[in-house]
């Protein structure tokens, strides 16, 4: 396979595997929270590296699965003990990033893994690193990495599809028909920081970020039903993966920054022209 | 203790400590009244609606000057954070999400415009993310001075307009009704809120920046239930957390500013969890802690008081008094808390340790004979809901009978007769 093909495929992957994942996120108004989660991982991977001394495989995504819940449960906590949401997801990811970068410039400042590097990664150099099994070379890690994810978050929430659609719409009923909330909710912090963390080396926590969030939000204005706006936010993704990649050649600028760009761009189509919920179609359909 | 005066003294740090402590002020300002108003992570979306601004403010003007990268920053902020409101007015988009998707898409739009300037025009443009990424240490005269100027007229349009935005944190709808803009003032709050961003951002950096405006405001509340106090305390803890940021980082060698500023308030704000007088943690531990101890004194003493009560009636309560397992029965606590209890009792010297168990003391049987009262006093109110319900009583308070007035109390009493439910044991009682 080609160079771009490979990069398209992997943007194509995280934006299908964060698309769907994000979702839920949205339903359930965490949608900050996935932002926070991406940016809170970062000591998770610095304390990971620091023990393990590699920057990638297991360790990583130990580290930053731990850190992922470890946001989940003082977002939560804090909450609970009568800070407002939005005041708890903001102290909590600015504290752990501010601890991380701190790590990064006390005991690994000569590690390849800066702030920036963190934030907007380069999601071009991802052919460059293959997976190498046995002498033979199969296809660039990130793609095994995030595909892995994205496998995972599918069977996942395949399998626990209608517990997850209940306690998404209906919190209350979902808590008095017994079901475990509070473990779906963590089952789904999880899956949002193992996408995050597998993403992450390869193309940064921006597109991570923008692709839980845009794809999701573009399939709700579009979509009524859960099952249509999941197949809806992987097809928005993939598509914004697609053509993000070609105005980046055209523009010769970051491809994950276009990536997220071109997200947007779809999402302000949606926003005006969606059919039920568009702005544009709303004020048609009033004037008679 | 020598290096550390010179370091003081030195004009460089000196100018760094005085951008800090005022980004400090301001933020933590500002800050209090975008939590009151459920804005706190706008300041995240802003910080990183900044990019594309810095990209165009650049693009445009061709200068790397503070003062057009702090215009272009403040300019496409004010677009976003108008942006996020469109978005939740005119869809069903909830107002997290929206504030998620204007975020990345602007930052993205960022990233491609400095991309797309460090390719086209070379290498020479480095010093764009070094704004971005918050680099404190290399502010300058003029970039404290262009903070300085910001910071102060931010603070006195919040003086101006303090009543205002009081009034609209607390009750925007009461603000439109006595025919306030309450449109215009929230407009010029959001201005306010950019402007202390984008004076942060050099400092901080564009993830941090949320901290700046949220960690001091949030910790702030903890301490009191005012709002002109809150503004104060969220001030000082922001110029306090500056100031700690500044040091440290001047002390340890390649330590960023931004992060340890961060970190200080922080732990400000653990600190202001924890320890805060009335809505502190330990607070809430101890005075939890304190009614348990109470619900545990009074089921001890009403068991004990119902079983002298029910054995006086049928001639005589055992002088050996009662064991453990018997006041179990009547109310089922905490083995451990039943005995502590009891034990305690026994030094106030309300209960009295005999043979087989326990029984009230003098003392202890007027304490019990009280608390009965009561009591049953609220049985009956609750009993008779139908005749005593129009009267309001606040029953987080123990006493009845207080609450009521006098003709109530004669009804309740007579109602007490009736039931023969009247605690008939008096102190000098004995064993009849």
């Amino acid at each position: 396979m080609s160079h771009e093909a490979w990069v398209i495929l992997t943007g194509a992957l995280v934006a299908s595997s964060c698309g769907f994942i994000g979702c839920f996120l949205i339903l359930r108004k965490m949608a900050m929270l996935g932002d926070a989660i991406s940016h809170a991982v970062l000591p998770g991977i610095v304390l990971a590296f620091l023990i393990s001394g590699t920057l990638n495989g297991l360790p990583m995504l130990i580290g930053a699965a731990v850190s992922g819940l470890l946001t989940a449960f003082l977002v939560q906590t804090l909450h609970r003990s009568g800070v407002q949401s939005d005041a708890a997801i903001g102290v909590t990811f600015t504290s752990l990033f501010a601890f991380g970068v701190v790590l990064l410039t006390i005991f690994a400042s000569d590690v390849h893994l800066d702030t920036t590097h963190v934030l907007y990664g380069e999601i071009a150099y991802v052919p460059w690193n293959p997976l190498v099994i046995g002498g033979v070379e199969l296809g660039p890690k990130a793609v095994w990495m995030v595909g892995g994810t994205f496998l995972l978050a599918l069977i996942v929430i395949g399998l626990l599809y209608k517990e997850f659609k209940i306690s998404s719409f209906d919190p209350a009923m979902a808590v008095a028909i017994g079901l475990p909330v509070t473990l779906l909710h963590y089952i789904l912090t999880g899956l949002v920081s193992l996408s995050t963390v597998a993403a992450f080396e390869s193309v940064g926590a921006i597109l991570v970020v923008a692709m839980l969030i845009v794809p999701g939000a573009t399939a709700y204005l579009l979509a009524d039903r859960l099952s249509a706006m999941l197949g809806m936010s992987v097809l928005v993704g993939i598509t914004s993966a697609v053509l993000g990649y070609l105005v980046a050649a055209w523009l010769n600028a970051s491809i994950a920054g276009c990536m997220a760009a071109v997200a947007g761009g779809l999402f302000l189509l949606a926003f005006l022209f969606s059919p039920r919920h568009g702005v544009l179609m709303k004020k048609r359909n009033c004037r008679f | 203790m020598d290096s550390y005066w010179t370091l003081l003294t030195d004009p460089n740090t000196q100018w760094v400590l005085f951008g800090c402590l005022l980004l400090g002020v301001a933020s933590g300002v500002l800050g209090c009244f975008a939590l009151l108003r459920r804005h706190s992570l706008l300041g995240d979306a802003v910080a990183h609606a900044a990019l594309p601004g810095i990209c165009i403010a650049f693009l445009l003007t061709g200068s790397k000057s503070m003062l057009w990268f702090m215009i272009g920053a403040a300019v496409v902020g004010w677009l976003a954070s108008l942006c996020i409101g469109w978005v939740t007015r005119y869809s069903r988009i909830h107002e997290d999400t929206a504030l998620g998707v204007v975020l990345t898409v602007f930052f993205g739009i960022g990233i491609v415009l400095l991309t797309y300037i460090q390719h086209s025009a070379g290498g020479s443009q480095s010093g764009l993310d070094s704004f971005l990424f918050g680099k404190a240490a290399s502010m300058v005269l003029d970039d404290v001075l262009v903070m300085a100027g910001a910071a102060v007229v931010l603070l006195t349009i919040c003086a101006l307009f303090f009543k205002e935005f009081k009034l609209l944190a607390f009750d925007p709808g009461f603000a439109r009704g006595i025919g306030m803009p309450a449109g215009l003032l929230d407009a010029l709050l959001m201005l306010l809120l950019v402007a202390a961003v984008v004076i942060g951002l050099q400092a901080v950096g564009v993830v941090l920046m949320a901290a700046m405006l949220i960690t001091p405001a949030l910790a702030a509340r903890y301490w009191t239930e005012r709002l002109d106090r809150m503004i104060v305390l969220a001030g000082l803890f922001g110029a306090l957390s500056g100031a700690l940021g500044t040091f440290v980082s001047a002390l340890v060698v390649n330590m960023p500013t931004g992060p340890v500023i961060v970190l200080s308030a922080t732990l400000l704000f653990l600190f202001s969890l924890f320890c805060a007088p009335r809505r502190g943690l330990l607070a809430k531990i101890i005075r939890l802690a304190a009614l348990r101890n109470r619900v545990a004194r009074e089921n001890v003493l009403q068991s004990l008081y119902e079983l002298m009560e029910r054995d006086a009636r049928q001639g005589g309560w055992p002088e050996g008094g009662y064991g453990e397992e018997q006041l179990l029965a009547r109310r089922p606590i905490g083995e451990r808390v039943l005995r502590a209890t009891l034990q305690k009792l026994g030094r106030n010297g309300l209960v009295q340790s005999r043979e087989q168990g326990w029984l009230l003391s003098e003392a202890g049987l007027e304490d019990a004979q009280g608390l009965t009262l009561n009591l049953r006093l609220w049985d009956l109110f609750t009993m008779y809901e139908a005749r005593f319900g129009a009267i309001v009583v606040d029953r987080d308070r123990g006493d009845l009978i207080a609450q009521l007035p006098a003709d109530t109390r004669a009804e309740l009493h007579e109602l007490l007769r009736q039931h023969d439910m009247e605690p008939t044991l008096s102190k000098g009682g004995g064993s009849r």
